[in-house]
């Protein structure tokens, strides 16, 4: 009852309220009908018009207030207050249309950075994980973050272990790995192979179809009988064609069903593998029988409801110690459990955390700007502001007045930064030669337009409230009075805005030093040596389509694909290696023959698989002894070169020429040292490489996939089409997608890095913008608050020389004043930079006296405009002007 | 509002009950819910007139009384008010409060 009651006054209310010009009007023509019944009323008394009238009037009271009480009982003060302060600030705006275009301008820009951002800090790292209770799954791995664990080790944990619920999970991918055949063109997928329960774990249900069996789980892992589409896969493929499930695929010329599409927001690349496309997953057999031998996989797990962290931490410890004791024979196993998320978001939080300060920092400037921009404004509007308190607005009033006036322009601002900020998501959720995770999740989504609402209040607060509480700084009659300038609150006013202007000096100062490191990491980054040539190098797989049984076919296929692939014009050498630099990696525990190792102690080199002619294609140097030949066969004695790194370390100082190095137990031969060969950086351009050994690719069929690397003498833009019609007659059925320039590895492993120091370089010239604007504005406001005092000098006979030094000066005090600050505070923040450097400290001396200069130089410049106007003011008409 | 020099002000709240009260009568416009207000006083309660006006607004807002347009005795555009069954309850409702009150000041100044 009250309930109703209650929503009936609302909707009335409501009615009232939207339709109260013409509720006005009805209401004063009712007030009207009664003074006139009362004046004839008063007229039949005996009373004449005039009189009847005034004492009609007398006896109603002020009508103008009881209207507006009346109308108060429907519209509270506060929102009828509200709707005229709104009123006005728009007619302010449409007046002053070009502080209003500036204003919404600078705002919208710095919301609309603001908001991106926050897009993507929100989704890389604010947002859960696209999984069920995400809060729960743990990353399990062995030793540090990267290093995955024998399959072996995964079977025994998840018969032992009491704190896992359910403990999945996924062996390394290898990109394109499959070859699909059948209908359309051959293609290369990559594939996943995940444990039975894997979807399970996360929450994830097949779009369509259903997940593995336990039997489908046992089959060979060279020839998985199900597997499931990933919807990208699905959709570029098959069209998005739900009869594809149940359907046979020709996979590595073996038949493969199809039982089911996974749902398109689940995206394992993203999550797991940034910047890659996962194309199918199949399934991983962990029976004795079935399972390959010696690998290894990557493990999530659940966390059983109750069970913390550092309980289950122990209990894996514990766990692997034991193992570790039963299965001597395995590798080392030192179980480690994160968070997943702090898995998946681990590698960008730095750079998200600088982003985060960046963007901040830019939008206090833009407040700062804009407070500056209101000041100067409120000026002009002194004696509009003395003339309303005159009238009887209150103190509150009038502050209130200014803050709606500014909420009003940051929202207006809001509303181009929102903007700005969608097409700043999609444009970033698409980049994909980008290696973030989950980027494809980004943007503007409810938490990002709760974000846009609140930056917008915040800024216009921020940049409306110090203008705001200047007005009580007025006094009535200066303010009236036609010289109201030289009056203690200009003043005190003046000494705001140069505060304002130092601090925006100094926040620029901050954004410019940290962009000033980063580029000078990026320029360390770019002069690093690889130890390969990546200019005029690329790559094209190359993996036959039909089955290789014989090392004797395999070596008739890479002589043939080498011979042909050397006679296409303008390739100058060409070799063919299992794995890229800066794309994968294997590692090996070896020995070298005639010495033992304590257990863990055996040199673990990165392991290349390369036929003659890899390392003049890829441009790697010979430092010692000989390179691969066309002469190491099968048949020949088995030959490894190794890297200096390696030739250094793991030979005891000896000399490692024709040194055998073997399998970690020593039981097979791996090949004797011919060659030492330069360090490639195969990791990442910012880590020395370690120990790397190549194999002859002719000795060996332990490899996943072909490189055909060639070096050409001209750019490599139209060679993939000659190499493909080169390489038909071998394989008519060649996958030809993956062409790949050397010089595009090298720009994938610096994306990251490039992003952020585009970002940040973006963010601090946009600083620098607004801060030299302020001293600009600055500036000219003090010369037009002091056009007498010059035109006395100038009558004085100073010269305009003299003027303009004196007033760049002043600038340059701002700019000094500005400078200290910053560069404090740059050489305090700076060390959050941390691992974003590379051969830079956080207090680099260049860095920050480039910096120092060029705002010098941007401050002088921006104070010399308004000097050089005010050494050429004439004396008489300035004389005269007040 | 509350410093209007009437002959006797209007203890605060009793104006809508006031105006309840006589629109048991029947349909009136302000002007003659002021004269009522005046007359059956016998000129002791004198309003001032406009501030018969928001009170008008603020009943009709909560729904006890409903205003519509219609003529008056010498033919001109008046709005008239009539009582609603729930402006019926709220008036019993608020007679029986004033009564109370009224009672209890009554009974402490001695005067009953």
């Amino acid at each position: 009852m009250q309930v109703v009651l209650s929503y009936k006054r609302f909707r009335r209310r409501l009615w009232y309220w939207l339709d109260h010009s013409s509720r006005q009007r009805l209401l004063v023509e009712e007030m009207q009908f009664h003074i006139e019944s009362n004046v004839e009323e008063l007229i039949a008394q005996g009373m004449s018009r005039q009189e009847a009238r005034s004492a009609a009037c007398k006896r109603f009271g002020n009508m103008t207030q009881k209207a507006e009480d009346a109308r108060l009982t429907w519209i509270a003060r506060w929102i009828s207050d509200l709707g005229q302060d709104l009123r006005y600030a728009f007619r302010g705006m449409r007046r002053n249309a070009g502080f209003t275009t500036f204003t919404i301008l600078i705002a919208g820009l710095g919301i609309g950075a603001g908001t991106t951002v926050f897009s993507v800090v929100n989704a890389l790292l604010l947002r859960p994980l696209p999984f069920r209770d995400p809060g729960r799954l743990v990353w399990i791995t062995n030793g540090n973050d990267f290093t995955s664990t024998q399959t072996e080790h995964y079977s025994d944990l998840r018969k032992l272990d009491r704190s896992i619920s359910d403990l999945e999970g996924f062996a390394d991918w290898g990109v394109g790995n499959r070859q699909l055949m059948g209908r359309g063109e051959p293609e290369r997928l990559t594939s996943v192979p995940v444990t039975q329960n894997f979807f399970d774990l996360l929450g994830v249900q097949p779009l369509i179809g259903r997940s593995f069996t336990t039997q489908e789980c046992e089959g060979s892992y060279a020839a998985p009988p199900a597997t499931l589409l990933s919807y990208n896969f699905w959709r570029r493929r098959f069209a998005s064609d739900p009869g594809v499930v149940g359907r046979k695929l020709i996979l590595d010329n073996r038949p493969v069903t199809v039982i089911g599409v996974l749902p398109p927001w689940f995206d394992f690349g993203s999550v797991f593998v940034p910047g890659t496309q996962m194309d199918i997953f199949v399934p991983w057999p962990l029976t004795d029988r079935a399972k390959p031998a010696g690998n290894t996989m990557r493990i999530i797990g659940r966390l059983k409801p109750g069970v913390m962290l550092p309980a289950a931490q122990a209990e894996f410890t514990a766990l692997g110690k034991q193992l570790e004791k039963q299965h001597p024979e395995r590798n080392g196993f030192t179980p480690r459990l994160m968070p997943l998320a702090q898995h998946v978001s681990g590698t960008v939080r730095a750079a998200m955390f600088v982003l985060a300060c960046a963007v901040g920092i830019v939008m206090l400037i833009v407040c700062a700007n804009l407070s500056n921009l209101q000041l100067a404004r409120l000026g002009a509007r002194q004696k509009e502001m003395a003339m309303r308190t005159a009238l009887g607005a209150g103190r509150f009033r009038l502050l209130r007045q200014m803050i709606t006036e500014s909420v009003t322009l940051s929202c207006c601002g809001a509303v181009l930064g929102l903007l700005l900020a969608v097409g700043g998501a999609r444009e970033l959720a698409h980049v994909t030669a980008l290696n973030l995770p989950l980027l494809d999740t980004v943007r503007i989504d409810g938490h990002a337009l709760a974000f846009t609402s609140l930056a917008a209040v915040a800024t216009g607060v921020l940049f409306g409230l110090m203008p705001a509480l200047q007005i009580s700084a007025f006094s009535l009659s200066a303010g009236l009075q036609d010289a109201g300038r030289g009056s203690t609150g200009s003043k005190r006013h003046a000494w705001v805005r140069d505060g304002l202007v130092v601090v925006e000096i100094s926040f620029a100062c901050v954004l410019l030093v940290g962009a000033g490191l980063l580029m000078r990491s990026f320029v360390r980054i770019l002069d690093v040596n690889l130890g390969f040539r990546a200019e005029r190098a690329s790559a094209l797989r190359i993996d036959p389509s039909f089955r290789i049984s014989s090392l004797a076919q395999q070596n008739s296929f890479l002589d043939d694909v080498l011979h042909r692939g050397r006679s296409v014009p303008g390739i100058t050498a060409a070799g063919v290696i299992d794995v890229l630099p800066l794309r994968d990696d294997r590692s090996w525990s070896v020995s070298l023959k005639g010495h033992v190792y304590e257990k863990n102690r055996h040199p673990e080199p990165f392991i290349r698989v390369v036929t003659d002619g890899y390392f003049e294609a890829a441009g790697i140097p010979l430092r010692a002894g000989r390179l691969f030949t066309e002469r190491d066969r099968a048949a020949s004695e088995p030959v490894v070169v190794v890297n200096e790194t390696m030739a250094r370390t793991a030979f005891f100082g000896e000399n490692p020429l024709d040194q055998t190095i073997t399998t970690y137990d020593g039981r097979h031969v791996l090949g004797a040292v011919v060659g030492v060969v330069g360090d490639v950086r195969h990791e990442a351009l910012e880590e020395a490489s370690g120990p790397e050994m190549y194999l002859a690719m002719r000795q060996t069929g332990d490899y996943a996939a072909m490189q055909l690397v060639v070096r050409t003498a001209l750019p490599p833009d139209n060679l993939a089409a000659g190499i493909r019609t080169a390489l038909r007659p071998i394989d008519p059925n060649l996958p030809v997608r993956e062409f790949v320039t050397f010089q595009d590895l090298v720009e994938r492993a610096m994306s990251l890095r490039r992003f952020l120091l585009l970002l940040l370089a973006g963010f601090a010239f946009f600083a620098l913008i607004l801060a030299s604007l302020g001293i600009y504005a600055v500036i000219s406001y003090s010369v037009s608050q002091r056009v007498q005092e010059i035109g006395i000098r100038i009558a004085l006979g100073a010269s305009a020389g003299d003027l303009r030094v004196l007033i760049v000066l002043r600038t340059l005090a701002f700019a000094a004043a500005g400078l200290a600050v910053g560069l404090g505070a740059s050489r305090t923040l700076s060390s959050a930079l941390g691992s974003l450097l590379y051969e830079v400290t956080p207090g680099d001396p260049i860095t920050f006296v480039a910096i120092g200069v060029l705002l010098l130089a941007v401050a002088a410049l921006a104070g010399y405009v308004p000097a050089w106007k005010a050494s050429r003011i004439d004396p008489m008409t300035a004389l005269r002007s007040s | 509002m509350e410093d209007g020099k009437a002959k006797a002000d209007l203890l605060p709240g009793t104006l809508d009950m006031l105006v309840l009260k006589l629109l048991l009568r029947g349909h009136l416009h302000g002007y003659a819910i002021a004269q009522l207000i005046q007359q059956l006083s016998d000129d002791l309660l004198r309003v001032e007139e406009g501030s018969l006006y928001p009170a008008l607004q603020r009943l009709e807002l909560n729904g006890w009384i409903e205003g519509e347009w219609g003529l008056s005795a010498n033919n001109r555009r008046a709005r008239f008010y009539k009582l609603t069954p729930e402006g019926r309850k709220h008036l019993t409702a608020e007679s029986a409060r004033y009564r109370r009150v009224t009672g209890a000041v009554a009974r402490i100044m001695g005067f009953a």
